[in-house]
């Protein structure tokens, strides 16, 4: 996207226009995700229903597989490709969105970035094509931002892995589709006495992994999140990914990315909330004219522009460095807090807007407002994003 | 079976659509464009011959420079080529006009099948394949919802009031189908890439043989003398069923000497 432009004259050219492809790839979603995902949103909200027939469409239109290389069933697209795609189908269903944004990038993403050879060819092709969704099991019930305080562990006897603890929240890890979970576990302590922390592959369902019920959510209601418990699970010693003992730290890098996607996902929820927002304001009369037509209202929904605007900006400058290779960590997060920020912020004031048919479960306002808070908690809490930020710039 | 798929830009079906008062026509620069959602069906049908009986599909438009996007989606979705004829000269052009424009250009083309949808969303005509059919001297299959390809045969079911009527012809034909007669495919991100490698041919009025007096604004066969904005909707009428509710609503529908 922005890089290509740059250098091409002696200046230099910022550009933020998306190319052909780019732009058509975004409407394709766009148009997806208002035909076929946003009648659907309310039942499946409702009824707390994962989207199998939604997700079997988005694997058949490749989304699963955009930032693949084609050897591995993927697209041969990019991550920004990942990030627009998210974006519009977050302004029409978060449920949907995070799906696809787990099964790619806590799913998929690892296996490519860490996997052998072998581990690639087994896994990537069902995975980018949405046949079957992989999930990665890092929170525990004690422990979220604190992974070092994971309790699962491994021991690894006659070449196989015995794996026992559990995890909490797991996005996409109980559905009937899901064939992978990817877990951090304790194998074993550093020198320093710091625990050893592994990533390790289970092919699921196998003996003694247990997924719970589907617990009560405020909101995300068709994405499939569980707890987990592995009971004296046996994997063979080549399940490992990725070195041993970089679990840990490998992790943290695709959390970075993720925060990049987690954010797109934001500002599609914050321009749902606009889109919701102009349309109910140009309709609705109130004291013999359109609500709109006040600056109360009016002002409302400009500022809310402005937030999804200026958070998107913020994500194309960090999935721009990403792609770039360079350094993106304050920028990604920067973008994940501006977003999942101005997303709370404008379903709050959306719902407002829509008076009390904002707080009616019929107005999709109301799901966005259920479906934003999650934003400022997962894939890394703003109090998190803050420290990154400052801890980047020295203190 | 080699099939030219005629598509349509149109004003986004979802957006609110004006008329341009200066000159009567749809006021096309204020909304977004996209392809006629109908031509969509078209498209994915002829995909769908194509991958059991093998052969080429072009896609065909006449329209202004942006119908280019348009061309691309098909491109996208699978279509082979694209041609666009595109001319000041024809802007305006009414349905009788336009069916001469683009019999002129198909006749620049190899096909056994000439495929589009019934209608367009903006115009909203019905006309064309008869029109087409008419000018290009080949039969015309039209209102299907349902076609079997078998050799140089083709079998349909065309859709009417009472069911539908089962209707063959012998190619080169024109064929026109119906909404819902598939489900149309969403270009893959491969798609997407691919498109632009593909061909996409630009047709001017001269290049096709069209002759410029023929067509256009001046010398279309309708016109619009003026137009007014739709009038509000009137507020309904409430019914309450006070056990009486089905009288109550028979006598209105008779009132409205609707039954």
């Amino acid at each position: 996207m922005l890089a290509a432009a740059f250098g091409e004259e002696e200046f230099g050219v910022l550009d933020f226009r998306l190319s052909d492809e780019q732009e058509m790839l975004r409407k394709t979603v766009e148009h997806f995700a208002r035909t076929v995902v946003a009648p659907q949103a309310e039942e499946l909200d409702e009824k707390e229903e994962f989207p199998y027939d939604i997700v079997r469409q988005m694997g058949e239109m490749g989304l699963f597989g955009l930032p693949f290389p084609e050897e591995y069933g993927g697209m041969g697209g990019d991550y920004f490709a990942l990030c627009l795609a998210i974006e519009e189908l977050a302004r029409a269903d978060s449920s949907v969105a995070i799906t696809l944004e787990a099964g790619v990038s806590l799913g998929a993403m690892p296996v490519y970035r860490f996997g052998t050879e072998e581990q690639r060819r087994e896994w990537l092709p069902r995975l980018t094509s949405g046949e079957t969704l992989g999930a990665f099991g890092l929170t525990e019930p004690g422990g979220g931002s604190d992974a070092g305080a994971t309790r699962t562990r491994a021991v690894l006897a006659d070449g196989h892995w015995l794996i026992n603890g559990s995890k909490a929240f797991i996005t996409n890890s109980g559905t009937d589709i899901t064939r992978l979970v990817t877990v951090t576990a304790v194998t074993g302590e550093k020198a320093n006495g710091a625990k050893e922390i592994s990533s390790i592959l289970i092919p699921v369902p196998c003996e003694g992994f247990r997924v719970s019920s589907k617990p009560s959510k405020v909101g995300w209601h068709a994405s499939d999140t569980r707890d987990l418990a592995f009971e004296d699970i046996t994997v063979p010693a080549e399940n490992l990914l990725g070195e041993r003992g970089r679990g840990y730290a490998n992790f943290l890098s695709i959390l970075d990315e993720g925060r990049i996607a987690i954010s797109a996902l934001a500002v599609g929820l914050a321009q749902a909330c606009v889109d919701e927002s102009l349309r109910y304001a140009k309709d609705r009369q109130a004291f013999g004219k359109p609500i709109g037509e006040y600056q109360a209202i009016a002002f409302k929904i400009a500022d809310m522009e402005l937030r999804a605007h200026t958070a998107r900006l913020a994500y194309y400058a960090a999935a721009d460095r990403m792609l770039r290779g360079e350094p993106f960590k304050k920028q990604a997060a920067i973008a994940k807090l501006y977003s999942s920020e101005s997303a709370v912020t404008n379903a709050r004031e959306a719902t407002q807007v829509h008076g009390g048919y904002g707080f009616m479960n019929e107005y999709p306002v109301a799901r966005h407002w259920r479906d934003s808070k999650i934003l400022e908690i997962g894939e890394g809490t703003s109090e998190v994003q803050r420290m990154l930020i400052a801890r980047e710039l020295g203190i | 079976m080699n099939i030219v798929v005629l598509v349509k830009q149109v004003p986004d079906t979802w957006a609110e659509k004006k008329l341009d008062p200066s000159d009567s026509t749809v006021d096309r620069a204020s909304v977004d464009a996209v392809m006629n959602e109908m031509d969509e069906y078209a498209v994915e049908e002829a995909l769908k011959i194509k991958e059991a009986h093998g052969g080429e599909v072009t896609v065909l438009t006449m329209g202004p420079n942006r119908a280019v996007e348009m061309l691309r989606k098909a491109l996208s979705m699978g279509v082979d080529k694209a041609v666009h004829l595109v001319d000041d000269a024809l802007e305006g052009s009414c349905a009788i006009q336009s069916s001469y424009a683009l019999a002129q250009a198909i006749g620049t083309l190899s096909y056994d099948l000439v495929l589009l949808s019934a209608e367009s969303s903006d115009a909203r005509m019905g006309v064309m394949p008869a029109l087409l059919a008419e000018r290009l001297g080949v039969p015309q299959l039209s209102d299907a919802r349902k076609v079997d390809v078998d050799g140089s045969k083709v079998v349909i079911e065309r859709m009417t009031d009472y069911g539908h009527d089962k209707v063959e012809a012998s190619t080169p034909l024109v064929l026109g189908v119906v909404e819902k007669i598939n489900e149309p495919r969403y270009p893959s991100f491969k798609g997407i890439m691919a498109a632009k490698k593909k061909p996409l041919t630009t047709l001017t009025a001269a290049d096709a043989g069209i002759d410029t007096g023929r067509v256009g604004l001046a010398t279309a066969t309708s016109s619009v003398e003026s137009f007014t904005a739709a009038p509000p909707r009137a507020a309904g009428q409430v019914v309450k069923d006070e056990g009486d509710g089905g009288v109550k609503l028979a006598d209105f529908f008779a009132a409205q000497k609707l039954i």
